[in-house]
């Protein structure tokens, strides 16, 4: 047999034909490196600066290698850097991408309307930016006071942003990070064990015996640290148990692949529990010193047996009761992975409520091969005056609305922005630095309507993306590859600092996020929040304070210290007071009641899809974090599209052919802007279908994201509030098929 | 001295990340590659397998690329390195239509380029780009002559395959199954 590279280039990469018709050749190096003759260059005369990435929040440190005419070259992780181990994933490789890329914002942009009402943007000088912005900033604090302007952001450069908001007077702040992603775990690990998980999640996997997967797809995200430990547990034999409707990459090397039908996942939780319960295979000695109400839980699961699941997840009561015993087997090194994104269909604070109670019963918590007790270095705060207090922040914006938030909610933010908020706190102006709302938050038109009512609406991006084509002032910020910002401080195993210093000069008329923020709060009079010329002065300081410097950091890139607290591990027998109300780990939590939401998770059924219409899965493709990496150069020559996978069953009902172009329309109508390849695949449920997010861009501005593929986003309206955290559920849309696109023309005019 | 790889297909979740670090260590054009991930999948739900793997030019023992091309431009070197001396190469193609693997494509400059193992690397003490930025530690590179080297035990202890066997080219990348 021939293997047949083309057939690669289906999954993986585009080929060739298709690159050469769609890519601009227009690279700094390309047209360099076709001129010269071949030579590869040489990391003798490289030069390298210290970094850590950003294409995604794991923020791997690295190394940024310059060749010899000073073009940025590559990116290799840096081998002490116990996030990375000095192997980075595609994304943090291709991250040379984000600083080629020329379709990059390069100035500051302002959006004017002519005689006509036509609106363009036009090009203005970065001082015209900052006086409109200091204008309007003094404009809505006269007239509504400085918590009516909000910031959504994403990212390092995000701090500098909150800073001006702090120094402005506005606590009104929130990253889709929260609502949109890993929210009901936080607060859910927060009520069990009396700590959130934070990030990197302090997942013991290298050591783990057992690792169940529910919600995870493991080496499809590729979450680094995580994906490098997975691959030594299995090279140490680690039995793992995927959860999933589809056959991910992970399923494909688990010893158990239970096909889940999707949004049941919460009766196969409980079941578990059920059987560890009743079979008495938990932690018997940890759960009765560390743990409060197990005989509540004992009742409260009676009914939830494996037959009782079976019914409702289509899998096998036998499979059920096998898969639980593997756990119960390797524990305490079992970890129930309690996933990232989980912000699915609105009970979620209470389906991770029992991720955390069925890790607590199997005893992995704070145990070598389950979870581990990270720990975090400190730099001292860079001396500032005392900020002013707001009179009112987003958790007033619907007093008692979920009170497990533990940060702030976008969508509350939204909600005060909305034409149809009636209470005393409107918000009437957004900064948006580093998060494409369009793609990150669902419901799209709320967030629109919202927009649209707003005074006044400053972007600040890399990247031109849905969002900026919203802005009055669009900002171009310099990628991570040409700026200063603070340094990571991550949790690990042990306390490690990682430094940023730019490699390049920043393209285009682009600056650091600092610099921009510096430049605002000098214009409005709050300058002494940024006491410096140059970042690089605070990041010295801090560091010197902790006997290091900028100086040293530059050679090393990263600094491990020691552990200055606890044991990585609880010690046999320790005496350990958790932070809850009981002081133990609650399987029955006080919090819950306290809040009014069951003690305990109980199992409600979720809508289901109704004839010719699939529940619509997306997930990630390793190639690519979201919508800021969907026109990355290196990265869209891997992937350039999403396609959407459909079971051959449903293909043939349809007559569907494999890669044929289909719209898609969801449950409530909302057909998708542009027509996705089907990929016709044994990989997925009957009643599902799955893609990848982050693309189907609809700015034209992105030469390589524009129209390729669909936005998973754009078909999520019907979304289902988790009430602990106001978090949003969006894997409750169903989607039918278009072999041809409606024409929406007419009914819009 | 024979240089080979041995790549673990159970532990390659297909990331890709070889093919990035490929392109930006050898400064490969975008659009091109010199190495890429395979996809196998077999069964009907909920019974599937699926293999994933890496792949590459296998620097063949036996190499019909080099006895067609007609220059001299591909050849082996120290090692068993199969490579294309770029200045050589008038760009017949002929190689590219011989090799069993696709392992070998035009370069927009007009000659053939393929997979080096990263030589200049490996001259310096080096691990190939690829092997060295892996996330899962999946590929191992060395002399497979001396069977104390890494790669030598790897592909001793383990059940191992090459691509294609029946081409009778002798691959000497090795893949864990
Ligand atoms: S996991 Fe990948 S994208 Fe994320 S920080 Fe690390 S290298 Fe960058
Ligand atoms: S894989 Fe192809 S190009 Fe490489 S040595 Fe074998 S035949 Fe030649
Ligand atoms: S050995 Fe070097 S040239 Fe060959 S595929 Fe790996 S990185 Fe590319």
């Amino acid at each position: 047999m021939k293997t047949n590279r083309r057939e690669f280039i289906k999954i993986s990469s585009m080929g060739m034909g298709a690159l050469a018709l769609a890519t601009t050749p227009v690279l700094g190096w390309v047209p360099g490196f076709l001129k010269d003759d071949y030579t590869n260059p040489d990391d003798s005369k490289a030069k390298r600066y210290a970094n850590y990435c950003e294409v995604c929040f794991w923020n791997c440190a690295g190394w940024v290698y310059t060749d010899e005419k000073d073009k940025i070259w590559k990116i290799i992780g840096n081998e002490d850097d116990p996030h990375s181990n000095g192997r980075f994933c595609p994304r943090g490789t291709g991250g040379v991408g984000m600083y080629n890329d020329n379709d990059r914002l390069k100035t500051p942009l302002k959006r004017v309307t002519d005689e006509s009402g036509k609106q363009t943007f036009v090009k203005i000088s970065w001082e015209e930016a900052f006086d409109t912005i200091a204008e309007k900033m003094t404009e809505i604090k006269d007239n509504y006071g400085s918590e009516s302007f909000a910031l959504f952001k994403h990212g390092s450069s995000g701090k500098h942003f909150a800073q001006l908001l702090k120094a402005y007077g506005s606590k009104n702040i929130a990253a889709p990070a929260y609502a949109q992603c890993k929210g009901p775990r936080e607060e859910a690990f927060k009520v069990t064990f009396g700590h959130p998980l934070h990030s990197p999640e302090p997942l013991d996997i290298r050591d783990t015996k057992c690792l169940v997967l529910i919600g995870s797809h493991l080496g499809e995200n590729m979450h680094n640290g995580q994906v490098q430990e997975m691959s030594e547990a299995i090279g140490k034999g680690v039995n793992i148990i995927t959860v999933d409707p589809r056959f991910s990459t992970v399923a494909s090397k688990s010893k158990f692949w239970l096909p889940i039908k999707p949004a049941t996942d919460l009766a196969l939780l409980l079941a578990w529990i059920h059987v560890i319960i009743n079979e008495e295979i938990y932690d018997q000695k940890y759960v009765e010193k560390y743990t409060f109400g197990l005989e509540s839980l004992k009742k409260h699961v009676e009914n939830y047996t494996p037959e009782w699941a079976a019914g409702i997840t289509t899998l096998s009561a036998q499979d059920i009761r096998d898969t639980a015993k593997e756990m119960a087997n390797a524990s305490p090194a079992v970890i129930v992975h309690p996933g990232r994104h989980v912000t699915w269909y609105g009970d979620d604070t209470q389906r991770l409520r029992a991720v955390a109670i069925l890790n607590a019963l199997l005893g992995s918590w704070g145990r070598r091969g389950g979870f581990f007790m990270p720990e975090k270095a400190k730099l001292p705060k860079y001396p500032e005056p005392k900020a002013p207090k707001p009179k009112w922040s987003w958790r007033d914006i619907s007093p008692g609305k979920y009170p497990l938030a533990g940060t702030g909610v976008t969508n509350l933010l939204i909600d005060a922005s909305h034409p149809d908020y009636e209470g005393d706190h409107k918000i009437k102006a957004w900064f948006i630095a580093g998060t494409n709302l369009i793609a990150s938050i669902p419901d799209i038109k709320r967030t629109l309507d919202a927009l649209n009512n707003q005074e006044f609406v400053v972007v600040v991006d890399t990247m031109p993306a849905e969002i900026t084509g919203y802005a009055d002032i669009v900002l171009p910020e310099c990628t991570y590859l040409e700026r200063y910002d603070s340094p990571r401080l991550a949790q690990h195993r042990e306390p490690n600092i990682a430094l940023r210093v730019p490699a390049a000069e920043p393209r285009f008329d682009s600056k650091p996020g600092w610099w921009i923020c510096k430049e605002i709060a000098t214009r409005i009079g709050k300058g002494d929040f940024f006491d410096y010329k140059d970042f690089s002065e605070v990041i010295d300081w801090q560091l010197k304070q902790v006997g290091t410097s900028l100086e040293e950091m530059k050679k090393i890139g990263v600094k491990k210290l020691n552990r200055k607290y606890d044991d990585l591990y609880f010690l046999e027998d320790e005496e350990i007071e958790f932070h809850t109300n009981t002081g133990k780990i609650e399987l029955y939590s006080t919090t819950m009641e306290a809040n009014g939401f069951d003690p305990m998770p109980k199992y409600t059924a979720h809508q289901e899809s109704s004839e010719g219409f699939y529940r619509l899965i997306y997930g990630r493709t390793p190639a690519h974090t979201f919508s800021r990496t969907t026109n990355n150069p290196n990265l869209t020559a891997l992937k350039a599209e999403n396609d959407l996978w459909v079971n051959p069953k449903v293909a043939s009902e349809w007559g569907f052919k494999n890669g044929q172009k289909l719209w898609l329309q969801n449950h409530q109508g909302k057909v998708s802007e542009f027509p996705i390849k089907i990929r016709i695949t044994e990989r997925i449920r009957w009643d599902s279908v799955f893609t990848a997010h982050g693309f189907g861009r609809t700015d034209k501005r992105l030469t390589r994201g524009y129209g390729r593929g669909i936005s998973d986003s754009e078909m999520v309206s019907d979304v289902k509030i988790d009430k602990e955290t106001g978090s949003t559920g969006m894997r409750n849309n169903f989607v039918t098929f278009l072999t041809e696109k409606p024409n929406t023309a007419k009914k819009e005019s | 001295m024979r240089y080979g790889m041995a790549i673990d297909t159970r532990k390659c979740v297909g990331c890709a990340d070889c093919v990035v670090a490929c392109q930006t260590e050898n400064n490969i054009p975008i659009g091109y590659t010199r190495d890429w991930i395979a996809e196998l999948n077999e069964g009907t739900y909920p019974n599937l397998h699926l293999e994933i793997r890496s792949e590459r030019c296998n620097h063949c023992e036996n190499t019909p690329c080099v006895r067609t091309c007609p220059t001299g431009a591909s050849h082996i070197i120290l090692g068993g390195i199969v490579k294309v001396t770029h200045e050589e190469c008038i760009g017949c193609g002929a190689c590219i239509q011989s090799c069993p693997y696709d392992a070998r494509y035009m370069h927009p400059d007009g000659y053939v380029d393929k997979c080096t193992f990263c030589d200049h690397r490996v001259a310096n003490g080096q691990e190939p780009a690829c092997v060295s930025v892996c996330p899962t530690h999946c590929m191992y590179f060395g002399d497979l002559d001396d069977p104390n080297s890494e790669v030598s035990k790897v592909v001793a202890a383990n059940k191992i395959k090459t691509l294609a066997p029946e081409a009778g080219t002798k691959p000497q990348i090795f893949y864990l199954v």
